[in-house]
C-alpha cells in the first residue's frame, strides 16, 4: 500500500506533463489552422524557390 | 471629355481585374510590442497546398516582410513587416498578380473575440479532460474498495488525491458554466448553466465536507466528468457555430470594393462608395461592378443587370439612362452622375429589406432551446422538492443535502448539452462533403420542417449564362466565320457564340460598337455580328436580345438564337421534391414567355413573373400567413431579401454576395442536387436530435427516482451519466452511416 504513496504522485506528473504538452501546442497556434496543416505536410521544405514547374 | 476619359483610365486600376481592391492602409496595424505593421487580408480561391506556397512565396520574394502566413481554415493571410505602412498596397498587389482575389479587413471587428473564446473552452475541455480521467482512476479504486473492504484510512488518502485534482479542476473549467450562470443570474433569470454551475460545485465542496469527516462516498469524479461531457457539446456547438460566422464574415468582408471618382480637375482616384457625393462624376471601367445608382453622362454600353433585376440578357446603357449599383459594365467605360449614394441607393434598399427579414427570422427558436427553457426551473424545483422532503422525513442535513445533490447531478443536461451539437456538427460535416455548407446553427432545424419551396430563375434552376441554342438560316460555316469576330468581344453573347464555336482564329481589326455589336472591314462590305437593327432586319424591336444577327455582303443574314440553359439536373430534382409531396412555386424578375417557358418544361404550374424583389417578399409573406414553412431558393441581388424573409433559404455558391449572406445554406457546383441532399440530411437529423432529447428523457425518468429516493451512490451516477452520453453520441453518428 504504501507504494501508492509515490505511484499516484508519479501518475499525475505524467499526466500534468501531457496536459503542458496541448497547452503549449494550444498557445503556440497549432489549432488555429488545422485545414491549412494537413496540406502543409504536402510541401517540399527544401525545394529551391526558383525551380521551373514540370507537368 | 474622351481625352478626360483616357488620362483617367491610366490612372485606373490596371484593366483585366474585375473589381478594383479596396484601399488597404487603413487597415494596417501598428504593433508596438514587436515594432511591426500587420495587416490581414481575407483571400479567395485558396484551396490546397498549392495556394498556400504560391501565395507564401510570392510574398517571400517581394522581400523585407516579417512574415506572411496563409491560414487555410479561415481563407486568411497575415502579413507583417517592419518600417514603412505604406507597403501594403505593394502586398496586396503581390497577391492579386498571383490571381487571387485580397480583401483587406480589419480582425477584431468581423471576428468579435470568436477565435478566442474557442481557444478558452478547448483549454478548459483539455483541463477537464485530464482531471476526468485521473480523479476516475483513483475513484474506480474506491469503488473497488467498497466491495474489497478497503480500509478508512487507504479510503480517505485516495479521495483526497481525487480533492486535489478535481477541486482546481474544476475552478479552472468551469468557468464557462459559472459566468454564464451569473449573468443570467444577475438579470435574474435563470438557464441551463445554473443547475449545472450548481451542481459541478456543490458535488465537490459536500465531498470535500465528506473526506474531512471520513465518509465513505465522494462526487468529485461526477464533477469532473460532467464538466468534460458538457465541455465537448460547448465546443462542438461553438465550432459548428464558429465556421458557419466565418463563412458569413467573410461573404461580407468580400463585399467591400471601391468606386473610381473623377475630381474636377480629371484626375482620378478610387474611393470608398458611401464616401461618394451625389453629383459627383465616377468612371466605370469595363469589365467593372457599377459601385452607385447614377445617371449615364458620357459612354455607351450593355449592363448586366441578372443581379439586379434577375433578368439574364444585357440592357444597352447611353447618355441619359439610368443605372444601378450591383450591375456589371460589359461594354465600354462608362462615366457616371452619381444620383444617389450610400443610404439612398437601390442596393442599399435591398440590404435594408434583407435586413428587416432577418430580425423577423431571428425569432425562431430551436427545440433544444425550447426544452432548455423548461428544464432548468424542473430541475431546481426537483432538487429542493427533495430536499425538503427528507428532511421533513427526518433524514438530517447530511442525508437530505447528499440525496439533493444526486438528483442534479444525475439530471445535468449531457444528452441536451452532447447530443444535440453534436447532431449539428456531423450534419455539417456530411454536407460540407457534399459541396453544402449550412451558414446559420438553427437552419438545419428549418430545412426540416419545409412544405415549400420557391424558385428564382435565373441562375438557380438555370445556369445564368447564355448558350447558343439555333442557328437560323445558316450552316456550320456561319457559325465559323461569326465566331471569328466573336472571339474579339467579351460580351456574354459573342463569348457563348465563341464557345459554341470552339477553338479558332480571332478576327483583326474589329469594332465593337457598343450596345449594338461587331463590325470588321472586309475588301468586298462589311461583316457585321450585332443585335437587330444593326445587322439583320432593319428594325430595332428595342428588346433585350437573346439573339445576335450575322450579315455578311451579297448572303442572307443569319440569326443565332441563344437561352439559358436549365442545370443539368434541374428537371430531375424538381421531380424528385415534388415526389415529396413539397409545393412547389417559381418568381422570377425576368420576363413572362422566358418564365413561363421554364416552368413549363420542369411541370412547375404556379409561377409569377416581372416581379421587384419587394413583391417577392410580399408573395413570401402571404405564403407564411397561409402557414406554409417556405424554402427559397434564389441567386440574385433581387432575391436576397425574398431569401431573408423565406423560413430558410439556399443559394449557389456562385451567386451575389448578399444573397449568400442572406441565404442560411449556399450549395457549390453546376448541379441543383444538393438541395435535395440538404433537405433529407436535414430531416433525418431533426429525427436524431428528436430522438435524442427523447432519450434524455428517459433516462432521466429512469434515475431521477433513485436520485430522489437517495440511491444513487457515486458509482451509480458515473455509470448512469457516462452511458446515456454514449447513447446519444453512439445515435447522432448514425448520421454518418448511410453517407455514400
Amino acid at each position: 500500500m504504501s507504494g501508492l504513496l509515490y505511484l499516484i504522485p508519479v501518475a499525475l506528473f505524467l499526466g500534468l506533463l501531457g496536459l503542458a504538452a496541448f497547452v503549449w501546442a494550444l498557445r503556440s497556434g497549432q489549432f488555429e489552422d488545422l485545414d491549412g496543416a494537413a496540406q502543409r505536410v504536402l510541401l517540399d521544405e527544401d525545394e529551391p524557390e526558383d525551380r521551373p514547374k514540370r507537368g | 471629355m474622351s481625352t478626360h476619359l483616357l488620362a483617367g483610365a491610366a490612372q485606373a486600376p490596371p484593366p483585366g481585374r474585375s473589381e478594383p481592391a479596396v484601399e488597404p492602409l487603413p487597415f494596417v496595424r501598428a504593433d508596438p510590442a514587436s515594432g511591426l505593421n500587420r495587416l490581414d487580408l481575407v483571400v479567395e480561391g485558396v484551396h490546397c497546398a498549392a495556394c498556400i506556397r504560391r501565395i507564401e512565396r510570392g510574398l517571400e520574394r517581394l522581400g523585407g516582410l516579417a512574415s506572411a502566413r496563409v491560414n487555410l481554415t479561415t481563407r486568411r493571410l497575415a502579413v507583417a513587416w517592419p518600417g514603412d505602412p505604406g507597403r501594403a498596397g505593394e502586398i496586396l498587389a503581390a497577391v492579386e498578380e498571383l490571381g487571387y482575389r485580397a480583401v483587406p479587413f480589419d480582425p477584431a471587428r468581423l471576428e468579435g473575440g470568436d477565435a478566442a473564446a474557442e481557444r478558452e473552452l478547448l483549454l478548459c475541455l483539455a483541463v477537464a479532460g485530464f482531471a476526468a480521467g485521473n480523479v476516475m482512476l483513483l475513484a474506480v479504486s474506491v469503488w473497488s474498495g467498497h466491495a474489497l473492504g478497503m480500509g478508512e484510512a487507504t479510503r480517505t488518502f485516495l479521495h483526497w488525491f481525487q480533492a486535489l485534482v478535481a477541486l482546481p479542476a474544476v475552478a479552472f473549467a468551469g468557468r464557462p458554466f459559472f459566468r454564464s450562470a451569473l449573468a443570467a443570474l444577475r438579470r435574474g433569470r435563470t438557464n441551463m448553466d445554473v443547475p449545472i454551475a450548481l451542481a459541478v460545485v456543490l458535488a465537490p465542496a459536500a465531498s470535500l465536507v465528506e473526506t474531512l469527516r471520513g465518509g465513505e462516498h465522494a462526487y468529485f469524479d461526477s464533477a469532473v466528468t460532467l464538466l468534460f461531457f458538457l465541455l465537448i457539446g460547448r465546443y462542438l456547438d461553438r465550432r459548428a457555430r464558429g465556421a458557419a460566422r466565418a463563412a458569413a464574415a467573410r461573404l461580407l468582408a468580400l463585399r467591400g470594393q471601391a468606386v473610381t471618382l473623377v475630381a474636377a480637375d480629371g484626375t482620378t482616384r478610387p474611393v470608398r462608395p458611401e464616401s461618394v457625393p451625389a453629383g459627383a462624376t465616377v468612371l466605370v471601367a469595363t469589365g467593372e461592378r457599377v459601385g452607385v445608382d447614377g445617371t449615364v453622362e458620357d459612354g455607351r454600353s450593355e449592363l448586366d443587370t441578372s443581379l439586379v433585376t434577375g433578368e439574364t440578357t444585357p440592357r444597352p446603357v447611353g447618355p441619359g439612362s439610368r443605372v444601378f449599383a450591383g450591375t456589371v459594365n460589359l461594354g465600354a467605360p462608362l462615366r457616371l452622375r452619381v444620383d444617389a449614394v450610400g443610404e439612398g441607393t437601390l442596393l442599399a434598399e435591398i440590404v435594408r429589406l434583407v435586413e428587416a427579414a432577418e430580425q423577423r427570422r431571428s425569432r425562431f427558436v430551436v427545440l433544444a432551446d425550447r426544452v432548455a427553457r423548461l428544464y432548468a426551473p424542473f430541475v431546481h424545483t426537483l432538487a429542493a422538492l427533495t430536499l425538503g422532503g427528507w428532511l421533513l422525513a427526518g433524514a438530517g442535513w447530511h442525508g437530505a443535502l447528499w440525496a439533493a445533490l444526486a438528483v442534479l447531478i444525475i439530471t445535468c443536461p449531457c444528452a441536451l448539452g452532447l447530443a444535440v451539437p453534436a447532431v449539428q456538427v456531423i450534419a455539417a460535416g456530411r454536407l460540407l462533403r457534399r459541396g453544402v455548407l449550412v451558414k446559420s446553427p438553427t437552419a438545419l432545424e428549418r430545412f426540416a420542417r419545409i412544405d415549400t419551396v420557391v424558385f428564382d430563375k435565373t441562375g438557380t434552376l438555370t445556369t445564368g449564362r447564355m448558350v447558343l441554342e439555333a442557328i437560323e438560316g445558316g450552316t456550320r460555316d456561319d457559325l465559323e466565320a461569326a465566331a471569328e469576330l466573336a472571339r474579339a468581344s467579351r460580351h456574354p453573347l459573342a463569348r457563348a457564340l465563341a464557345a459554341a464555336a470552339g477553338p479558332g482564329p480571332a478576327a483583326r481589326a474589329v469594332e465593337e460598337v457598343p450596345g449594338r455589336g461587331l463590325r470588321r472591314p472586309e475588301p468586298e462590305g462589311e461583316w457585321r455580328l450585332g443585335r437587330r437593327g444593326f445587322a439583320g432586319p432593319a428594325e430595332d424591336d428595342g428588346l433585350p436580345a437573346t439573339e445576335l444577327w450575322f450579315e455578311r455582303p451579297g448572303r442572307p443574314p443569319v440569326r443565332f438564337r441563344f437561352a439559358d440553359p436549365l442545370r443539368p439536373d434541374a428537371v430531375e430534382v424538381v421531380a424528385e421534391l415534388r415526389a415529396r409531396g413539397l409545393e412547389l412555386e417559381l418568381l422570377s424578375g425576368d420576363r413572362t414567355a422566358t418564365v413561363a417557358e421554364v416552368a413549363r418544361r420542369l411541370g412547375i404550374a404556379r409561377f409569377r413573373a416581372e416581379l421587384s424583389p419587394a413583391e417577392k417578399v410580399a408573395r413570401l409573406e402571404e405564403l407564411a400567413r397561409a402557414g406554409r414553412a417556405v424554402m427559397m431558393v434564389g441567386d440574385g441581388l433581387n432575391d436576397a431579401p425574398a431569401l431573408a424573409a423565406a423560413a430558410v433559404s439556399l443559394s449557389p455558391a456562385d451567386a451575389a454576395d448578399i444573397a449568400q449572406t442572406a441565404a442560411d445554406a449556399v450549395f457549390q457546383g453546376e448541379r441543383l442536387a444538393p438541395a435535395v441532399e440538404l433537405l433529407e440530411v436535414a430531416r433525418r437529423a431533426e429525427r436524431l436530435v428528436r430522438q435524442n432529447i427523447g432519450l434524455s428523457i428517459a433516462y432521466n425518468l429512469c434515475a431521477v427516482p433513485l436520485a430522489v429516493a437517495g440511491l444513487v451512490t457515486p458509482l451509480v451516477a458515473a455509470l448512469a451519466m457516462s452511458t446515456s452520453s454514449l447513447l446519444v453520441v453512439g445515435n447522432a453518428l448514425r448520421l454518418q452511416w448511410g453517407a455514400r
